[in-house]
């Protein structure tokens, strides 16, 4: 067998370089196109030829649109915070205690998890106008919990399991309280697991359109997706899609930049949820 | 509330730690606390999915017409015969089923080489991974929009670059390739991810034996990773053929249906939310559901898919 090392190399080495361009391009592209100038936004180019910054004013000088991102920040925040909280707790019983039913919850929340939304965004929609979360903040949390909490507790069971418990027996022989060894020993441990379900929570609720674009009408609770979907421009006569761009890049750089910094955590909390589970 | 305090009390007396009954009061403080523990999540889980999911089934089986409210009425299965004999349904599951094949397909052999190509190349492998993350972090509406507004002759360069002279969005191929190029690129990441932890855990070994008696890159491919990596493979093809055949922003945000490529979710949406007809809405979202629930079973059970494993 001849050696086809090096011309192996080779190729796997370009093949990283098309994974690079295809994952990046587009993303260099809704940012190219947002700082391109009215008269220049049909020229075909890649690149702008003329540079200007007046798509992200136009796009932070919209109530609509700094409204939507208001809503999305608080929206999904406070979902994420709601469905750690119970998440842990159930996916601590789960892994650390004996009982029955156990499996039921864990097969349940992987039934609710492939849930279709249009499903059951039609029966909260009529009964949201019924009693009053039609356009909430509460209205849009409530749905998100339905996907965010079987991920996390999936996804906690998974980190939970490896966790060294004895750990915690060691401690308090050593003369630790019971809370200075779950405060000083467990919680150091488990807190990548929650804070990798933290973040695919957050992503998950930041990234909804459906539940958004159904249960909201006004700026008290329209997400910045949603703003994004119908952003019209701020006159008629002018192609929003400059400002579209802009918004588009306001409502991706933050996750990015998280997604970048944490990518090692959300690459095993991916895996966890879908694998090992 | 008493009769657990006491009993939880009982269980961590250690003088009576060696009585038999006392043993059982200890695992039901367990279990009771374990539910305790598990009641908050279970209970919202129920009420926000579980409840919703019953109440579009009670709809469907209504006359339910927010435009005449009052004209409310029993009707049992005929709101889903209706749904059931149009062609418009079958058109559309046919669109979504082609948008599903097509994405799938797409992301499982560009997801394998991106899972190869990390798992082989250790100097780029941070690069490779922080770029493949970056259509997972994007938001699929924006995913959207780049696609749309680059494929769109009045602000893209795509159609300059290739010379097309058809605009993409004018006729209804374009606009299906388009929508799953769009598809392809923001969920290949999970699938090239997913892969890559079955790489993981074929052992070098195995690959070196096969070296050994002669065996091409390919047969070692065929004979030793695909049925190594079966697990991981299936549960991603799994995954991803659910979410794909739920799609909706990525066709909202890129035709809204236009050109015939409009699928189930846009089709309950618009019954539901642009005609107010909420019976006729849930029957199509109860349908939706029985499609995903069919397509799950038929993995779990032809191709030996469970996700629910170990769990």
């Amino acid at each position: 067998m001849e050696d086809t090392a090096p011309k192996r190399k080779v190729l796997w080495t370009l093949a990283v370089f098309v994974v690079l361009v295809y994952a990046l391009i587009p993303v260099i592209w809704i940012l190219s196109l947002s700082f391109k100038t009215p008269e220049t936004i049909g020229d075909g180019r890649f690149l702008p030829s003329e540079w200007t910054l007046n798509n992200y004013d136009a796009v932070f000088n919209t109530g609509f649109f700094t409204s939507a991102l208001r809503n999305s920040i608080g929206i999904a925040l406070i979902a994420t915070l709601i469905s750690l909280a119970f998440a842990s707790m159930a996916a601590y019983a789960i892994t650390r205690l004996d009982f029955r039913g156990k499996s039921a919850i864990l097969a349940g929340s992987l039934a609710i998890s492939m849930f279709p939304a249009i499903s059951i965004v039609g029966g909260l929609f009529d009964l949201w106008r019924r009693i009053g979360l039609y356009d909430t903040w509460l209205g849009l949390i409530l749905p998100y919990l339905s996907f965010s909490l079987p991920i996390s507790i999936y996804i906690l069971s998974a980190f939970f399991r490896e966790i060294p418990w004895d750990l915690e027996k060691a401690a308090q022989m050593d003369g630790a309280t019971p809370m200075q060894a779950f405060r000083r020993v467990i919680l150091p441990l488990a807190m990548p697991g929650v804070f990798t379900a933290g973040i695919l929570t957050f992503i998950g609720a930041w990234n909804d359109f459906l539940f958004a674009n159904v249960l909201t009408s006004t700026d008290a609770s329209r997400t910045a997706p949603v703003a994004l979907a119908f952003f019209r421009g701020a006159s008629q006569f002018q192609d929003p899609s400059g400002a579209i761009a802009a918004g588009a890049v306001v409502v991706t750089v933050p996750i990015l930049i998280m997604v970048l910094i944490f990518q090692r955590r959300i690459v095993s909390g991916l895996t966890a949820g879908a694998v090992k589970g | 509330m008493a009769t657990t305090t006491t009993v939880r009390r009982g269980a961590v007396a250690p003088a009576e730690k060696k009585k038999k009954p006392v043993l059982t009061d200890r695992a039901r403080a367990e279990r009771n606390l374990a539910w305790k523990l598990c009641a908050p999540a279970v209970v919202l889980m129920l009420l926000v999915a579980g409840f919703p999911i019953g109440y579009a089934f009670w709809l469907s089986l209504q006359k339910a017409d927010l435009r005449f409210p009052n004209a409310n009425e029993f009707v049992g299965l005929k709101n889903y015969i209706s749904v059931l004999s149009s062609s418009t349904w079958w058109q559309d599951v046919a669109n979504t089923l082609i948008i599903t094949v097509c994405s799938v397909t797409l992301e499982l052999i560009l997801g394998m080489l991106i899972a190869q190509a990390m798992y082989r190349t250790i100097f780029a492998r941070t690069a490779i991974r922080a770029s493949v993350l970056v259509p997972y972090g994007a938001v699929t509406v924006v995913a959207a929009f780049a696609w749309r507004l680059a494929f769109d002759p009045a602000t893209g360069f795509v159609t300059q670059l290739f010379g097309i002279d058809t605009p993409p969005f004018t006729t209804r191929s374009g606009s299906f390739f388009v929508i799953i190029m769009a598809e392809v690129w923001k969920t290949t990441p999970f699938i090239a991810l997913l892969l890559l932890g079955g790489l993981a855990l074929v052992p070098d070994d195995l690959y070196k034996a096969a070296k050994m008696d002669g065996a091409n890159g390919w047969q070692r491919f065929t004979k030793i990773t695909l049925p190594l990596i079966r697990p991981a493979l299936m549960v991603a093809v799994l995954f991803r053929t659910l979410d794909a055949f739920r799609v909706y922003d990525t066709v909202f945000i890129m035709t809204r249906g236009a050109n015939n490529t409009e699928t189930v979710s846009i089709l309950g949406y618009q019954q539901l939310i642009n005609r107010l007809n909420l019976g006729l809405g849930s029957a199509v979202s109860i349908l939706i559901f029985f499609c995903v629930v069919l397509i799950a079973i038929a993995f779990t059970r032809l191709l030996g898919a469970s996700p629910a494993q170990k769990g």
